[in-house]
């Protein structure tokens, strides 16, 4: 497929990873439209389902940001997030899709550059992995149909 | 409560393969605790079959509803329009749930999503540990509420064998010697008495010995 634009969904926490997208924005350092901003009180709010379902929809990639670890404004919301990151790239695994889609990252909220960097980095990954099987497969379905 | 843990995702994509509407159900108790079965099981194992039938070039429809419990008739009824517009019903109950839902559904092939593991507990979040084997004659008021059918691995009824070593079973470093921790808790209840005291062979009639079990209340039976 030419001229494949990857849809990346970034759920961001509140105090440290969407702070930082804000910083970017405000230093006016630009980073890929690719990436959707779903703002989350922590970064453990965001349940395996959600994750799932993004790519059920038609995520090419998803990352959670969570703050540093020790950070958590929620004493180790970020380090349950980054587990259950864990638990659902295994899934993915299992049905097909590359864990590699999936990530975890971590920053504080004066990184905006470091924001910036994170969302070109993945955006580039899922570029050179392709769409998503998901995607993929219902284009094929859709094709046949038409 | 009974604990299970999810069926590998090839099994259950065998089993939904030559159907196009599944009727997905979870339960509300156990398998909701052990994170099994429960609601958002229910939703995550929807999600990832119709991901993994799409890439197998089949638009599936599933449907979730979960139950109070599987194990009751009265709550297994409520799914009698669901199930009819379905051509097949997976079931994230334990064995209990599955075999009710078959029962009363009996048109449609029911099949389980979870392999039933054991009666446990919860150690702490996350981990559950068997606790309770259904023998039918409750011993835990001799041992300091510690089983030794369920956490002996040989069920002796007058322990520690000589495997036990330093707190721990011989088949496993991580498993506890039961027979050890019956000790530590007598001692700490001055109930060593109950120790010393030999235990008669187990009668297993009361356990599965003697087939499948029931009771029947006649107070409450009709």
């Amino acid at each position: 497929m030419e001229n494949f634009e990857p849809v990346i969904v970034a759920f961001c926490c509140h105090y440290c990873a969407y702070t930082a997208a804000d910083m970017a924005g405000t230093q006016r350092i630009s980073y890929p439209s690719n990436v959707k901003i779903i703002r989350v009180p922590c970064s453990c709010k965001v349940d395996a389902l959600h994750l799932v379902k993004a790519f059920e929809k038609g995520a090419d990639g998803v990352y959670v940001a969570g703050c540093l670890k020790g950070d958590c404004h929620f004493k180790k919301g970020n380090d349950l997030a980054a587990n259950r990151v864990k638990y659902v790239q295994k899934y993915l695994e299992e049905l097909g899709i590359e864990p590699e889609r999936l990530a975890m990252y971590r920053m504080s909220a004066g990184m905006g550059y470091q924001f910036a960097e994170t969302a070109k980095e993945m955006t580039e990954k899922i570029r050179e992995l392709g769409p998503s099987p998901i995607n993929v497969a219902t284009a094929q379905l859709n094709g046949q149909a038409a | 409560m009974i604990t299970a843990e999810r069926k590998p995702l090839e099994e259950l994509i065998e089993y939904i393969s030559p159907y196009q509407k599944i009727l997905l159900v979870g339960c509300n108790e156990c398998v909701t605790v052990c994170a099994a079965g429960g609601r958002k099981e229910v939703g995550l194992l929807a999600s990832g079959l119709q991901m993994a039938m799409l890439q197998k070039g089949k638009n599936i429809e599933i449907r979730e509803h979960t139950l109070e419990r599987q194990c009751d008739p009265e709550y297994v009824e409520e799914l009698i329009t669901m199930a009819d517009e379905a051509d097949a019903v997976m079931s994230m109950a334990c064995g209990c749930g599955v075999q009710t839902l078959a029962g009363r559904y009996k048109d449609k092939p029911v099949f389980p999503a979870v392999n039933t593991k054991f009666m446990g507990a919860s150690e702490q979040q996350g981990v559950w540990a068997e606790r309770c084997q259904g023998c039918g004659n409750c011993l835990l008021g001799e041992t300091g509420g510690i089983c030794p059918i369920a956490r002996c691995a040989k069920r002796l009824m007058n322990g520690p064998c000589g495997g036990s070593t330093k707190g721990s079973c011989e088949i496993d470093p991580e498993v506890d010697c039961a027979w050890q921790l019956i000790w530590d808790r007598l001692k700490a209840l001055g109930q060593t008495e109950n120790f010393v005291k030999i235990n008669p062979a187990k009668d297993w009639r009361t356990g599965y010995g003697s087939g499948p079990r029931k009771i029947i209340r006649e107070d409450l039976a009709e």
